[in-house]
């Protein structure tokens, strides 16, 4: 069995008439429950959830509160490289772009790894375009080892690997993967995905399994809100997430809720998902999955993230630049898309303090 | 009447624990141990920023306190081993509590791995204080391991829920001759006295002093709810008595 037979079974649901028979009562009874269902969770994002917005919230905060404590773990992204081979519409980096590609030297890794951990940042995020024969697992590896000496946790946002070669990877040193789904929605899927390797979707759906089945630390996943309606992305990325959470639970499970920037390119949504939806989405998850780790990225606004910070949200980007080697090297590079909080990590740790709760820099440790 | 707990070779007055996590600020520590009296404080090894002068939580523990490092994200006992050894070579003593965690859902501890750990540890001259669930046979294969007390859950961690493993804990309290510290769950001062009133030795919590709306005030109520505990141990509490005691018994004229 895999996630995708979880899939199967809602993937043709008739979510609208689902959602037109849901009463207040309904609602309210599932405030009153310590236990969610898949059901539960998916009445929780229906419309008319959203008259109920402010005790879900409050429910919310004090089982994040209960779980995490006050306490907020920081990592900044770093691009490895920006060469790839898909043709993904909505990002760019998509082969068709005419844009600059690059990979980092080692030395320029050493670099970057020493400029920014030189910041306080102990937890990186090692990112790559997917383009296997340039930014091999071999060349992955060799940063890895070399980011080791620089920071306590290593997290990955490559292309899907098999097992052997996730095993490699955490046996070198990586303890953390993300990696998006981009969209649950198989056919949407195939119509954003134009070429390339990234157009097997089940090679991609099973990507964080089998990094569980190698013994990884924690696997962060998420869908890219804003390629299907978003209460049905947030439906399979719990039910994901919930997979996961049984199947594996030596395994720390996250889920992020990026929405699409602007990027070099010209698509634009299909759906627009308003700040409203995204407080939805992760405060029903956190009923449904108290204790699932909630990451909310630079792509949103200071604003935003100030406030959504106690509703459920356990970590945060800093100090992002998503073009590769952007922390040393300023010169005009392309980013993969634009990060919309620039907040330096100092001005992250003071915001989050005087918010009233704790930035941490070090929660893992490869030891 | 002198009630000291001894632990390995350290005899601590007080006989309440605290863990570090999920503070808002970890400058709230040095008030919380000084309004509790608490004299053992539980640092998760992976969490110590050696390298970092400012933002390592060593630097808000008083000298006089005693660390209990944790393996707190060991996942067997491999791991575990690593992380106890590596904070014995980071300076943070020779205590280590044992937290073998390998179900993020519960939280609830792998008593074998744990015994496995402590047996290792102990023979590496460790202060071995395990995390485990309220399991007899598992408490007495870690006194044969090398354990200098147990650590029984209450209820799963952060859970607040009390102490539901009551009559499991009281087993080992009456079996086991190692300290029993009531470890996880407590969410209430009057959890905490209600473990001590049973016998145990000393309670360890972290949440609910942590995520009160006011932790010290809450840290020195637990303070006082052990201590409170404690006393109405020694001074033995009465007998519970399911029948009535009448003043005027009603058989009592056939003694007449
Ligand atoms: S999303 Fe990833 S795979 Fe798709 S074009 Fe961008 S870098 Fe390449």
């Amino acid at each position: 069995m895999s996630f995708y037979d979880i899939y199967s079974r809602y993937k043709d649901f008739d979510i609208d008439s689902f959602y037109n028979n849901i009463s207040d009562k309904d609602i309210e009874l599932i405030l009153q429950k310590d236990i969610l269902n898949e059901i539960d969770f998916l009445m929780l994002l229906s419309p008319k959830a959203e008259n109920f917005l402010e005790p879900i919230a409050l429910k919310a905060n004090s089982l994040t509160i209960q779980h995490f404590g006050k306490t907020i773990l920081l990592y900044t992204p770093m691009y490895l490289a920006n060469y790839c081979t898909n043709q993904c519409l909505y990002c760019g980096f998509n082969t068709k772009n005419d844009i600059k590609r690059k990979q980092m030297s080692l030395e320029e890794v050493e670099a970057e790894a020493k400029y920014i951990s030189s910041k306080g940042i102990k937890h990186i995020l090692i990112l790559t375009g997917d383009a296997k024969d340039i930014s091999s697992v071999e060349y992955i590896n060799s940063c890895v080892n070399i980011l080791k000496k620089y920071f306590n946790s290593i997290s990955i946002e490559i292309f899907p690997l098999n097992e052997d070669e996730y095993s490699k990877l955490i046996k070198s040193g990586v303890d953390s993967l993300t990696i998006y789904q981009e969209t649950y929605n198989e056919y949407i899927y195939d119509k954003v995905h134009l070429k390339g390797p990234k157009k097997d979707y089940r090679y991609r759906l099973d990507a964080p399994e089998r990094a569980c089945k190698s013994y990884i630390n924690s696997v962060n996943i998420g869908a890219l809100l804003g390629l299907d309606y978003w209460r049905k992305e947030a439906f399979f990325t719990g039910l994901h997430a919930n997979y996961l959470q049984n199947k594996y639970p030596h395994v720390e499970v996250s889920i992020s809720t990026p929405r699409i920037r602007p990027h070099v390119g010209d698509f634009s949504p299909y759906h627009i998902v308003s700040d409203k939806n995204i407080v939805q989405f992760i405060v029903a998850l956190r009923l449904f999955l108290p204790r699932c780790g909630v990451t909310i990225s630079t792509r949103e606004s200071e604003n935003f993230r100030n406030n959504i910070l106690p509703l459920g949200v356990t970590k945060m980007s800093t100090d992002s630049n998503t073009s590769v080697g952007g922390h040393t090297n300023k010169q005009n590079q392309t980013n993969q898309f634009n990060i919309c909080d620039t907040r330096n990590v100092e001005k992250m740790m003071e915001d989050i303090k005087t918010l009233g709760y704790q930035p941490i820099l070090k929660n893992w440790d490869i030891i | 009447m002198n009630d000291e707990l001894i632990i390995g070779d350290t005899e601590l007055k007080s006989r309440l624990f605290i863990g570090t996590g999920k503070y808002s600020s970890d400058s709230l520590i040095p008030k919380i141990l000084e309004k509790s009296k608490c004299e053992v404080v539980t640092v998760a090894l992976r969490r110590i920023d050696l390298s970092s002068k400012e933002n390592n939580i060593l630097n808000y523990i008083p000298k006089d306190t005693k660390l209990l490092p944790n393996t707190s994200g060991a996942r067997n006992a491999d791991e575990a081993i690593r992380i106890a050894r590596l904070a014995k070579a980071s300076g943070c003593g020779n205590w280590i509590k044992i937290e073998i965690i390998s179900d993020n859902k519960y939280l609830l501890p792998d008593g074998y791995e744990t015994i496995k750990a402590t047996e290792i540890l102990a023979s590496e001259g460790f202060i071995v204080l395990p995390y485990v669930s309220p399991d007899l046979m598992v408490a007495r294969s870690l006194v044969n391991a090398g354990a200098s007390a147990v650590m029984p859950l209450g209820s799963p961690i952060g859970s607040n829920r009390g102490i539901k493993t009551r009559e499991l804990i009281k087993i080992l309290i009456e079996e086991i001759p190692l300290p029993i510290i009531v470890d996880a769950g407590i969410g209430k001062p009057s959890d905490a006295c209600e473990a001590m009133e049973m016998g145990a030795s000393a309670c360890l919590l972290n949440t609910a002093i942590a995520t009160s709306k006011n932790p010290i005030l809450m840290a020195e109520a637990f303070g006082k709810a052990v201590e409170a505990g404690r006393k109405a141990y020694l001074a033995g509490l009465g007998n519970k008595s399911y029948t009535a005691n009448a003043s005027s018994p009603l058989t009592g004229f056939l003694n007449k």
